[in-house]
């Protein structure tokens, strides 16, 4: 049944992707270009409405299990630079390749070849991070605002109106 | 004929967000794609080295199998297929438009750099625990500070590089 939902969720989500026009190689490059934030838009708008919706639903007890991933300095900092190289010279991230292919772009095949090799290559490296890289900075799965030790309801509202505010900046500025 | 308009890209984030939060209410599962690669990777793998495949603690942790994740970036290709055959915005291309007007119509040259980057991209993606949409939606969504962290990264890292392949070109 979980294989029925993700192929469903995943329907769903390759076709807001596709209308939305954040697929392309002219758009992600458009954005770390900072000359079009299409790719911004739909990302901090999904951010938005999902932070009401995931933390609403937990207060209201209907969600139970959250996921937060540990962070780490090493990991996350040095292995989202290295994600950041990559994907500037290939132009797509691994969700969006995918979706770029559904929509005739056929360059992202190389994309999703050379994604698994990096898994070939990830794996072999991994003993070695595990006891290098990913000890440093550990901080463990911690949220925002437990690291402020304020309530989820007092960033909240403060990341959806500056999210707004810099949507309006956005469209003053024409990108 | 003549492509379809466009969503307004806040509208398609906005359903994405619903959809995000509706997966986790109805299924548990929050959205991610970068961990699929891994699986698959080992997947192949696995044909041609079963014994070392079975050996290495990342494919122990992380099994090489058809999941969630994997069917929801198959689901990804369908819907996107879809959307792009319904708004007559399918369009065969091969290099992108940008990357033509910098370096040319090479096919070739253009793999090579979609290869190496894609290497490198999942190296990174897996070393941070996820992709734009493991830690970038679905990280920033539960406010957790490893999202937060690794989005930044990816445009500080992501940035200095477009601006090097693009520099001097319009």
């Amino acid at each position: 049944m979980d294989l029925f939902y993700g192929l469903f969720t995943g329907i769903i989500f390759g076709f807001l992707l596709q209308r939305g026009r954040v697929l392309r190689y002219d758009k992600q490059l458009g954005a770390l270009r900072l000359q079009d934030m299409t790719i911004i838009k739909f990302m901090l708008s999904a951010v938005m409405v999902g932070m009401v919706g995931i933390y609403l639903f937990h207060d209201l007890g209907m969600i139970s299990k959250m996921d937060i991933k540990t962070a780490s300095i090493g990991g996350n900092a040095i292995g989202g630079l290295i994600f950041g190289v990559g994907w500037a010279l290939l132009g797509y991230c691994p969700g969006t390749q995918i979706g770029a292919i559904g929509e005739g772009r056929w360059d992202a095949i190389w994309g999703v070849l050379g994604m698994l090799a990096g898994g070939v290559v990830y794996a072999e490296a991994y003993p070695f991070l595990k006891k290098t890289v990913l000890t440093w900075g550990d901080f463990g799965k911690i949220t925002l605002p437990q690291a402020l030790g304020v309530n989820h309801w007092f960033v909240i509202p403060l990341f959806v109106v500056g999210g707004l505010l810099f949507f309006s900046y956005l469209e003053r500025k024409g990108l | 004929m003549k492509e379809g308009k466009a969503w307004s890209p806040y509208l398609g984030g906005a359903l994405t967000g619903v959809l995000g939060v509706m997966s986790v209410l109805l299924t548990d599962k929050f959205l991610g794609a970068s961990t699929s690669f891994a699986r698959s990777a080992g997947m192949i793998e696995q044909i041609f080295l079963p014994k070392h495949v079975a050996a290495l603690d990342y494919f122990a942790k992380y099994t090489p199998k058809i999941d969630w994740q994997w069917m929801f970036l198959a689901g990804i290709l369908f819907g996107s297929f879809f959307s792009a055959i319904s708004s007559h915005s399918f369009r065969i291309q091969n290099p992108p438009d940008m990357w033509v007007s910098r370096f040319g119509p090479s096919k070739e040259k253009r793999a090579i750099f979609a290869f190496v980057g894609g290497c490198i991209a999942l190296f990174g993606a897996r070393l941070a625990g996820g992709c734009p949409s493991g830690h970038g939606l679905s990280g920033l969504m539960q406010l957790s500070v490893s999202g937060f962290i690794a989005l930044a990264c990816f445009f500080i890292g992501g940035m200095p590089v477009a601006r090097l392949l693009y520099r001097g070109g319009r």
